[in-house]
């Protein structure tokens, strides 16, 4: 890191970097603190001598002359991607699926183009036209002498001294300013958003709303149901379009042929052998929307929490830690499937305030 | 500055304000050790670079907003649909901005290029022991680059709320709604109410605009300050040394070169922006909590978090009227908390247990480290088992394994993969050691065969060449633990160090940690084994305050058989 023999070099830019000692410094022989180190770790010295220099000419000039010629045409092709990309961005409007696929295709091959002619050119230039060096430079034990630690001790301990903060008074009294004023940050985001309540343990489903099927948006009668097997993603009519709402009142509806529920399904709450369950996995939220009618599993596609439709939804596998809860179904005076009452346990995923009694399963009246 | 005839008129404007001719001048002639695996961190800083260029832009187009709208643009399966402001803009930067498809596609794949490329770097410099003194702060400001590069990841793919991110998002606050005693009031705040809510759109893009991406600037530039400060690792080789750092300089080698890889990490991600279609959000369709699609997967960084949630029993307790998610807050915390934690733990674990606390500026040979690369590879099982298990229905469906057996394969494989690689691993570095002890005991075979005058045949060979000879003897065993020579005035008492629970742990670990087989201590010149010279320093000098203990290490105690 010491400098070349350089004519132009100055003596009082050595002056200026007291951690660069030029050759007169070494010479009298008294390095200065910060160098001491080094010169021990680094006996033959040549931490002074000048660095190789890096050659002026390439090691191999004929190859350098061609590999000239390539990494030129290397540059041009990449200027020459480059107008294509404006050209491209110019010439192909995008107003649907094909436009749009035939101006990805010409400005991403045209920008890799431009960075592909960059990247080859400067490769080609480095290896073949910048001779070959191999430099060493010599580091310096990053721990400060222990004088300069000691002076830093001083310093601090002195400055630390003068601004009287070992007075008990003013240093506890500043303390107790900025506990509160640390505190201010949290408090503000208090407004963030509502505080839960039991809103988690409540749907919009109420007495006598219909069962709405997801997508076409109609209510449903038992009758529709052409056969055992199906299963059905039902909403709570006038929540459409509600996130907030689906989000916990989703429900999916499953027929099967008579006598095929076992407990702990509440038959009661069934219809016609058609079961209503909470769409919401119990794990951490998914729809659970498989169903494989052949072993009446529900299987949420996220984490493969699987759950026994015909036994009240319990959990056969999966992380999921409880029975999807049941809805308790009626018809209506016009025969559509409605909710007689919310669900009677917490929808989705637990929660700290949950408690041990959301976990009785949809089998509680 | 009358004799700066060299300095250009910009130059002088510039000295005269600044006097930076002298640390200029050390910048171009800083000094860039080569080596391949270097480049790895690169990879990651150009990727970050290219995201914040292609964030810009898309930032100009993008609308963080969850009102609703319907959709009347120019893809027509989705005309008429119901969605939110965040999708119908994103659908528009895909079809109505010219470019915008691409630098969409650009966006994500440097997302998955940046974590990936942070995920090899790392590997790099665990396996090498870049992160040993003096470099433990900067492998601490990684782990945190990576920690918040995943989130920043995930944030960001939950923008354009279609119906696969808004998948994730949900997965997202059910874990946060199951930590115990303030799950249920962080997602409420978080969310500004019940799921999904109106704000989160427009506050996960401010965290993911602005916040994040001003902790990474910060974090990469001290990252990047603290690498040129206490200047390169290097890997052994001839002339290399602790003291020294041999390669190329910045100005113009490793200028042209590194300008070179910012152009080729472009270019391969424009190709795959052009060729490889990646998350086509006008597939999946606008978010909406009653659908889902099978099969759904996340971006890769995720896949060991969503593997950790797909193999966890479900266990919960119920305690006074509460409920603790164990099925869920385990595996979003544990797995990656050992990973994480422990990487951040392990410069200072290794440190006290070998006593090592000199410099090291040349890196480990991974094979020369076998305890470490072997916990290494093990958290990579660790690691590759959740990840894969992210997938297991992709998994199960390809390879017709039934679901659920994959899932127990998964369950028994993430304790037992960690432990096989672990042994294993050790085994291949012990090897390895041993063909390089030969080679440098016994030189090359050259295949030429002579018969000695005694009638018996040998195969002559030759010694390693200097370059090769100096990569061989970089191994220089860890530090040991002093033991008190045997037949010296208090054997068999052990140090001060060494007392109590802690003390014999330590030094239990420490055996672990050094097993290698013995460092080859002769001249080596093909003449066979040489003898060991009495009094020979086991391991190489060490740092000034604790020279004792290292160089009490003698070379019987090198030669305790060990690898068994």
């Amino acid at each position: 890191m010491s400098d070349t023999p350089n004519p132009n070099d100055t003596p009082e830019s050595a002056g200026q970097e007291p951690e660069e000692p030029r050759t007169p410094h070494r010479i009298i022989g008294t390095p200065p603190p910060a160098q001491s180190r080094a010169m021990l770790a680094d006996e033959t010295g040549d931490h002074h001598e000048p660095p190789p220099e890096l050659p002026p000419v390439p090691d191999n000039p004929v190859r350098a002359r061609r590999a000239e010629r390539i990494v030129a045409a290397c540059f041009l092709l990449s200027a020459l991607a480059g107008v294509g990309f404006i050209a491209a961005y110019v010439g192909l409007e995008v107003n649907g699926l094909d436009s749009t696929l035939r101006s990805n295709l010409a400005l991403g091959t045209s920008l890799s183009v431009v960075f592909l002619g960059l990247g080859v050119g400067a490769v080609l230039w480095v290896r073949n036209i910048m001779p070959d060096v191999e430099l060493t430079e010599q580091r310096k034990p990053l721990a400060s002498p222990p004088e300069q630690r000691e002076e830093f001790a001083e310093t601090f301990n002195a400055g630390a001294a003068a601004s009287g903060f070992k007075r008990p008074l003013l240093r506890r009294t500043l303390l107790l300013a900025t506990a509160p004023l640390a505190a201010i940050p949290l408090v503000l985001l208090r407004d963030m958003g509502p505080l839960p309540g039991t809103s988690l343990r409540h749907t919009v489903w109420r007495k006598g709303m219909r069962l709405i099927v997801y997508g076409p948006n109609t209510p449903l009668r038992p009758a529709d149901f052409s056969n055992p097997g199906q299963m059905i993603t039902v909403v709570p009519e006038g929540y459409q379009d509600n996130q907030v709402a689906l989000a916990k009142a989703t429900t999916i509806i499953i027929k099967f042929a008579p006598g095929q529920l076992r407990p702990p399904t509440v038959m009661n709450w069934t219809v016609d052998d058609i079961v209503a369950y909470s769409k919401i996995c119990t794990h951490v939220g998914c729809p659970v929307a498989l169903y494989e009618q052949t072993t009446h599993h529900i299987l949420c596609p996220c984490h493969q929490s699987t759950f026994d439709a015909i036994h009240g939804a319990r959990v056969i596998f999966g992380p999921a830690p409880r029975a999807l809860p049941q809805l308790p179904l009626g018809t209506d005076s016009q025969g559509y499937l409605i909710a007689t009452s919310d669900y009677h346990v917490p929808v989705g995923p637990s929660f700290w305030e949950l408690g041990g009694s959301g976990f009785t399963g949809g089998n509680e009246s | 500055m009358s004799n700066s005839k060299g300095l250009g008129g910009v130059g002088v404007f510039l000295d005269d304000r600044t006097r930076g001719a002298a640390p200029a001048r050390r910048f171009m002639r800083k000094i860039f050790p080569d080596h391949w695996s270097f480049l790895l961190g690169e990879i990651a800083l150009y990727s970050f670079i290219i995201l914040i260029l292609t964030g810009i832009f898309l930032t100009l187009f993008f609308q963080p907003s969850m009102t609703d709208v319907v959709y009347h643009g120019v893809y027509h399966p989705l005309d008429g649909v119901r969605m939110s402001e965040a999708y119908a803009s994103t659908l528009n930067i895909s079809f109505d901005v010219r470019g915008g498809l691409l630098l969409r596609q650009i966006h994500h794949w440097a997302a998955l290029l940046f974590v990936g490329a942070i995920m090899v770097h790392m590997l790099r410099v665990f396996f090498t022991g870049a992160y040993r003194k003096p470099r433990e702060f900067n492998w601490i400001i990684g782990i945190a680059i990576f920690t918040i590069s995943i989130f920043e990841g995930l944030f960001g793919y939950s923008l354009p709320d279609d119906l696969l991110s808004g998948t994730g998002l949900r997965i997202t606050q059910g874990v946060l709604q199951s930590v115990p005693i303030v799950g249920t009031y962080l997602s409420f705040f978080l969310f500004g109410g019940q799921f999904p809510g109106h704000v989160i759109i427009p506050r996960l893009y401010i965290i993911h605009v602005l916040i994040i991406p001003g902790l990474l600037l910060a974090l990469i530039s001290a990252h990047l300050f603290l690498m040129f400060h206490q200047k390169h690792t290097q890997m052994p080789g001839k002339g290399r040394t602790e003291t020294n750092v041999v390669g190329a300089p910045m100005y113009p080698y490793f200028m042209a070169k590194t300008g070179a890889f910012f152009f080729f990490v472009f270019a391969v991600v424009a190709l795959l922006s052009t060729f490889a279609q990646i998350n086509p959000i006008w597939l999946f369709g606008p978010y909406n909590p009653s659908g889902i699609t099978a099969g759904s997967q996340p971006d890769f960084y995720m896949g060991a978090l969503e593997g950790a949630l797909r193999i966890m029993p479900n266990w919960v307790s119920n305690v006074g009227g509460y409920t603790i998610a164990w099925n869920v807050i385990i595996p979003a915390f544990v797995p990656l908390g050992i990973i994480f934690g422990g990487a951040a733990l392990w410069p200072f674990l290794e440190r006290w247990i070998t006593g090592d606390h000199r410099e090291h500026h040349i890196n480990d040979r991974p094979r020369n480290a076998p305890t470490r690369t072997g916990i290494g590879m093990a958290a990579v099982a660790f690691y590759g088992v959740l990840w894969l298990e992210g997938a297991n229905d992709v998994i199960a469906a390809q390879l017709h394994i039934p679901l659920y057996t994959l899932t127990w394969i998964a369950r028994v494989s993430v304790f037992l993969a960690p432990a096989v690689a672990y042994w294993v691993t050790k085994r291949i570095c012990l090897g390895l050691q041993r063909k390089d002890t030969h080679l440098l005991e016994h030189g090359v075979e050259t295949g030429i065969i002579r018969q000695l005058p005694s009638g018996e045949f040998i195969e002559v060979t030759r010694p390693v060449s200097e370059e090769v000879r100096a990569v061989l003897e970089s191994r220089t065993g860890l530090p040991q633990l002093p033991a008190p020579a045997p037949g010296e005035p208090g054997e068999g008492v052990p140090a001060p160090s060494e007392r109590g629970a802690m003390g014999k742990l330590r030094v239990r670990l420490n055996r672990v940690l050094t097993e290698g087989i013995p460092v080859p201590t002769g001249n080596g010149h093909g003449n066979g084994h040489a003898e060991l010279r009495e009094g020979e320093p086991a391991a190489v000098p060490s740092g000034a305050d604790h020279g004792r203990e290292l160089e009490a290490g003698s070379p019987d105690e090198e030669e305790r058989p060990s690898g068994h």
